[in-house]
């Protein structure tokens, strides 16, 4: 007997608002209102114990009604549910609380019902359905009868004989593997003579990806007469390596990298991107990709406690018309406003702040959005070093496993084309609550000595996970024992799907009960899926079948190494503009999507859980003035700082990728040596976003990013501790044209503040002096401003390093003496902007004269206010310390410029004002237009 | 004597180290416990009792609704007997959500019936930031003697208080609602000082023996001047988080 129970709002219910803003997205009008009601289905209970379930426990009595049965509607409706087999998220909790009231039940589930006010013909409804209501993967539109038989798997091994056209099996299989590797492979195969399983086959596959192993960046590359043996070795690594700090303390080898803090802790940091998924699937595609960052920090040595998450994003010009979408592509305001409500709704249930961030709009990500997804943990010294010996077992730990996110990896490592909307079974689905549960219990699990080593499944799977943590052993793992959410996955789809909140836990033998009792305890599953040899080998069974036999040796070292090709045409001219109205320009950079306020988003994040966050990414007298970069505490009972910052220039990298590199690093650190950041303890990440590799010019771009990694890092002492690529960020538009996104380096940074002393961007008193430190030069290539006049090259910033770090050194030695009342990087916009924004800030008014900048070119107006040149900040001071100033500065770059005062920003040039705004008029313009 | 605390846990609990923390810092013994590994006898070795923010059961059928589903059906008796003994309950936005939805708050007509909710924000929007808040004249031992505009920070998707007239008249009349959203001058505000819609801007509500406090706002997240959000611009010495904690930590030590 099933009982059907509907719950309807008393009030005007968001969702259906929401629903309604969607389909505002797909150019679907004419719908006024979308009302929700919540279905459950209740089994195997009496008419009376339905209606006290209801009244108990599924309706609010003072925001909601119920009925037995269904409410009466009027419009188009659709219900959702899960597919059969699916786990609803609700069930374990609603049977449970069922259960306390004493009733007896056999199955709930839960389904919802949308009413449109109105007509909507099928197709539009099936679009908006599609698009908005449901995810075909694991939900389905209820058309009557809910019953479906379970489908069910019958074990057959299965050989693949590696004969014929061998490009046609990897294209067959989806795995992306291309000739060489594909007959290196057989020639493996033929030599211990037999055809590889299915199994086999995935797993070289997976682990051979380009997103699992980097091929390109350890591969061999010829650039200008220069031989790369190994490209990321040699540029990137060689920092820290020659730097050897004794403060880095797991360096790109663990899940993420690890600085010391202090003497107990040491933090660690990493950050993912998560392009592809967020392309086709905005929300589920950033839900995972911060749900898969957080499980790094947990999987860093024996686990680390998730501090801090990150968010930077690139995507198209948000006021495109629906009419220039090329095929399969969504409307970037669809995409932003997925993207964000995926970190948004992951992060905030995660209970970890998300406070660091930005957003970047350009048309090339109009059809390859990027998502950089970073967490931050901290970690005992002691658990920062893995332990695994042979007999240790293997535990898997968290969600079940289904066919969700088969072949992401694979997926992520060839372009994206107008098919790709088609492939929803690559993008996988979010369950926050579950990995809140795993990452309490890791925690407690690790401070009991349960947990020797650990990692997460991440991409790949198990496959990745357990292959990679096996490496140096060997392990063997029996497939029948990995929880499924539904019946009927072959050996291969659970060794390969990448369901996510999975971890896998390494333990000794007699640690096993233990380890799975705790999380059982609170409602964790913990299952004893394998143990690891000592033998090197890797070896797969289902039921008792070998499945799949591989040497470690084989799967780890066989790849050929790739070989590429790199080239790069210089395209730097200078370019002087026809000035446009100087007012207008202001107030055009000023209120450019790029430059404007992220308040709109910044906002829906959490990002002072924990209450560890110091200076948050918003300051200043109303709370909305922009961060440099934004500072925690990682250990609230003690005062020392962690700040955190990033730097991405994707403009400049079409001038060249050279100095966008050294433009993001430098960045980066400014950010946070803005806000008292130790410029002697600073660590960098770097996430490389690039198109196909196998273009040479692509690749040229590469390596001249690698190069300015490696030079400027090495020259700043700012180690790289962790790092990832995603190459492939091309659409092959319908007739086959690729179009790759602009190059494109993210560099994070973090460094430590161990006095604690923090300084932000507003400005705080009347009467104080403004100071500009650095060099100013007409570099304006790939400035907001050339971009806003449509000019896309020109000369672009450069780094000195040189000048850079004593500027760092000397900045951070007048912010610890307390000299700086407020500091504020120059960035995108350059002096322009970063001055009106610390009057947004104070919202107190400032007076300048650019005469008194030494201008290195052409000293025009607003080549001065929008030169974005590097290393610069500007700084507010009180006229006692002026003295003091000069002397810490003596002999590098710094001009008095002006002063604090009165309700206007007023700009001074050839003894004339040459500009003024009122406070007023730069608030409504930084602030006035959220994307969404 | 020590004042012993429970930091009730349950799934998607997440605020629950921090406030830990915090009562520590106010001279309080702190243990978190789970509900499901938790016994409602093991009430009784406590004072008070804390529902930390979060989204418990990732807020499933409501938030807050499975874990006060839990307490009203495993804990109501120790829960009553806990209150008649003169211990606190405080409820920190989830937590908050799960004391209305017990029905231990407002508690008008005896407890564990529910006679208000906490919905969506007017807004559709998870919301963070910094609000001003008045203390209203109750006899809410938290709140006791604080009686200027303060500030604290709210974090939360479903923080708008709803309830019949007939509920809001009377918790006024009886001087339940203890804290109202506010502009810093004390004048009502519109949005974003409200920051969800609140009907009357109930930020807190206290019980009608005083003895528990519910709120949206945070107050684990202002118990050091570095939380607050102009502590650049000015370094704010009354401590509104800790002052609220610390009333209820040294009201155990005197009377109970």
């Amino acid at each position: 007997m099933v009982h059907r129970v509907e719950v309807r709002k008393r009030y005007p219910d968001k969702r259906g608002e929401r629903i309604i803003a969607g389909m505002g997205l797909l150019g679907v009008t004419g719908i006024d209102k979308v009302e929700v009601i919540d279905v459950y289905y209740l089994y195997g209970i009496s008419d009376v114990e339905a209606r006290r379930i209801a009244e108990e426990l599924l309706t609010d009595p003072v925001g909601e009604e119920y009925r037995l049965g269904k409410f009466d509607c009027d419009g188009t409706e659709i219900e959702i549910t899960y597919n059969p087999g699916v786990e609803d998220p609700v069930t374990p909790s609603a049977l449970r609380a069922i259960a306390d009231l004493g009733i007896k039940i056999e199955h709930f589930k839960t389904a919802k019902r949308y009413i449109f006010s109105g007509d909507l013909d099928p197709e539009t409804l099936n679009t908006v359905a599609t698009r908005l209501l449901y995810n075909p993967l694991i939900e389905h539109i209820v058309t009557g009868d809910e019953e479906f038989p379970e489908t069910t798997y019958r074990f057959k091994l299965i050989h693949i004989p590696l004969e014929g056209d061998l490009v046609a099996i990897s294209k067959r299989y989806g795995l992306a593997l291309n000739r060489i590797e594909m007959e290196r492979i057989q020639e493996y195969f033929r030599k211990i003579g037999r055809p590889p399983t299915d199994i086999e086959l995935e797993t070289i596959a997976q682990t051979w990806s380009e997103h699992c192993v980097h091929k390109t960046f350890k591969g061999r590359i010829e650039y200008e007469g220069r031989v790369f043996e190994n490209l990321i070795k040699e540029t990137i690594f060689a920092v820290v390596e020659e730097l050897k700090p004794g403060w880095c303390l797991s360096v790109f080898h663990d899940n993420s990298g690890v600085v010391e803090f202090d003497d107990e802790y040491g933090v660690c940091f990493k950050v993912e991107t998560h392009n592809h998924p967020s392309a086709l699937e905005p929300y589920g595609g950033a839900a995972t990709g911060i749900g898969g960052v957080i499980r790094d920090i947990l999987g860093t040595g024996q686990g680390a406690k998730p501090i801090l998450s990150t968010d930077v994003f690139c995507f198209g010009e948000p006021d495109i018309g629906y009419d220039e979408l090329p095929e399969g592509v969504l409307h970037p305001k669809r995409i932003i406003s997925g993207v964000v409500g995926g970190v948004r709704d992951y992060g905030n249930r995660m209970g970890i702040p998300t406070a660091s961030g930005a957003v970047f709009y350009h048309p090339s990500f109009l059809s390859n959005p990027l998502v950089f997804c970073g967490c931050l943990g901290i970690i005992p010294k002691k658990n920062i070093k893995k332990e695994l010996k042979p007999g240790y077992r293997v535990i898997l730990v968290g969600g079940k496993t289904g066919r969700d996110g088969i072949h992401g990896v694979t997926f992520a490592s060839q372009e994206l084309d107008s098919e790709s909307q088609s492939l929803s079974s690559c993008v996988q689905i979010g369950n926050p609550i579950e990995e809140k549960k795993i990452l309490d219990l890791i925690i407690r699990a690790r401070d009991l000595g349960l947990i020797r080593s650990i990692t997460d499944c991440g991409g790949g799977g198990l496959s990745s996970a357990v292959g990679e943590m096996g490496r140096e052993l060997g392990v063997e793992v029996h497939l029948e024992r990995v929880p499924l959410k539904y019946t009927g996955l072959t050996y291969t789809e659970i060794w390969i799907s990448e369901a996510q909140e999975r971890m896998v836990i390494a333990t000794r033998p007699e640690d096993v009960d233990r380890l799975i009792n705790l999380f059982a305890e609170e409602g964790v599953e913990a299952v004893e899926i394998g143990r690891f040899t000592g033998d090197r080998m890797l070896r797969l069974y289902y039921e008792g079948n070998k499945v799949g036999e591989l040497e470690m040796e084989f799967l780890h070292k066989g790849i050929p190494k790739v070989v590429r090709k790199a080239r790069w045409e210089k395209r730097e001219e200078l370019i002087r503009p026809e000035p446009i109205p100087l007012d207008s320009a202001f107030l055009k950079v000023l209120g450019s999507y790029n430059i404007a306020s992220k308040e709109w988003i910044i906002r829906q994040y959490d990002h002072e859980v924990q209450a560890r966050t110091i200076v948050k990414p918003l300051v200043g007298r109303c709370c909305d003035g922009p961060s440099d970069g934004i500072v925690i505490w990682p250990r609230l009972e003690k005062r020392s700082g962690l700040a955190v910052g990033c730097g991405l220039f994707p403009r400049y990298g079409q001038i060249d990728p050279y100095h966008m590199a050294a433009s993001a690093i430098d960045e980066a650190i400014r950010n946070i040596v803005a806000v008292g950041a130790d410029p002697s303890r600073i660590a960098l990440l770097d996430n490389f976003c690039f198109g196909s590799p196998e273009r040479e010019e692509v690749m040229g771009a590469i390596v001249r990013a690698c190069l300015a990694c490696y030079e400027i890092g090495l020259a700043y002492g700012t180690p790289f501790i962790s790092g990832k690529d995603s190459l492939y960020n091309e659409y092959i538009d319908p007739v086959g044209n690729p179009r790759p996104i602009l190059p494109t380096l993210l560099v994070s940074s973090i460094g430590l503040i161990p006095g604690g002393k923090v300084v932000t961007t507003d400005l705080k008193e009347e009467g104080n002096l403004l100071y500009l430190i650095g060099r100013s030069k007409e570099e304006l290539g790939g400035s907001e401003y050339f971009y806003q006049l449509g000019i896309e090259t020109g000369i672009v910033p450069k780094v000195d390093p040189e000048v850079g770090k004593k500027i760092y050194l000397c900045l951070h030695r007048a912010i610890n003496e307390g000299l700086i009342q407020a500091c504020h990087d120059l960035s995108e916009g350059g002096l322009g902007v970063a001055l009106a924004e610390m009057v947004i800030g104070g919202r107190v008014g400032a007076e300048i004269d650019i005469d008194r900048i030494d201008f290195d070119g052409k000293a025009r107006p607003d080549l001065i206010l929008f030169s974005e040149s590097n290393s610069r900040f500007l700084v507010e001071i009180r006229p006692e310390d002026e003295t003091r100033i000069n002397t810490i500065f003596s002999g590098l770059p710094h001009y008095r410029i002006g002063k604090v005062g009165n309700d206007h920003l007023s700009i001074r040039s050839g003894g004339k004002t040459i500009l003024e705004f009122s406070i007023d008029t730069l608030v409504t313009t930084w602030k006035h237009k959220p994307v969404l | 004597m020590r004042v012993k605390v429970l930091i009730l846990r349950a799934a998607g609990t997440n605020c629950d180290l921090e406030t830990g923390f915090a009562f520590e810092k106010c001279g309080a013994e702190v243990t978190f416990r789970h509900i499901w590994t938790m016994a409602p006898e093991e009430l009784r070795n406590y004072q008070i009792l804390v529902l930390p923010g979060g989204f418990t059961y990732g807020d499933y059928l409501g938030a807050g609704t499975i874990l006060a589903h839990e307490l009203r059906t495993r804990f109501q008796e120790e829960i009553l007997s806990f209150i008649d003994k003169g211990g606190l309950i405080l409820g920190v936005c989830n937590g908050f959500q799960v004391l209305v939805k017990t029905g231990l708050l407002p508690g008008l007509s005896g407890y564990f019936r529910v006679e208000a909710t906490l919905v969506e924000n007017e807004s559709g929007r998870f919301e963070d930031r910094w609000v001003y808040l008045r203390p209203e004249k109750t006899n809410c031992i938290f709140l006791k003697g604080i009686d200027s505009v303060f500030e604290l920070p709210v974090a939360h998707a479903e923080g708008r208080f709803l309830a019949p007239d007939a509920v809001i008249h009377k918790m006024r009349e009886e001087g339940m609602v203890a804290l109202r959203y506010t502009n810093s001058d004390g004048s009502p505000p519109g949005y974003p000082g409200n920051p969800n819609g609140s009907i009357d801007d109930i930020a807190g509500i206290t019980d009608p023996t005083g003895q528990i406090l519910g709120l949206m706002p945070h107050p684990e997240r202002f118990i050091d001047p570095f939380h607050h959000p102009r502590h650049t611009r000015e370094m704010i010495g009354f401590l509104a988080g800790y002052e609220i904690l610390k009333r209820g930590v040294d009201y155990v030590r005197k009377n109970l």
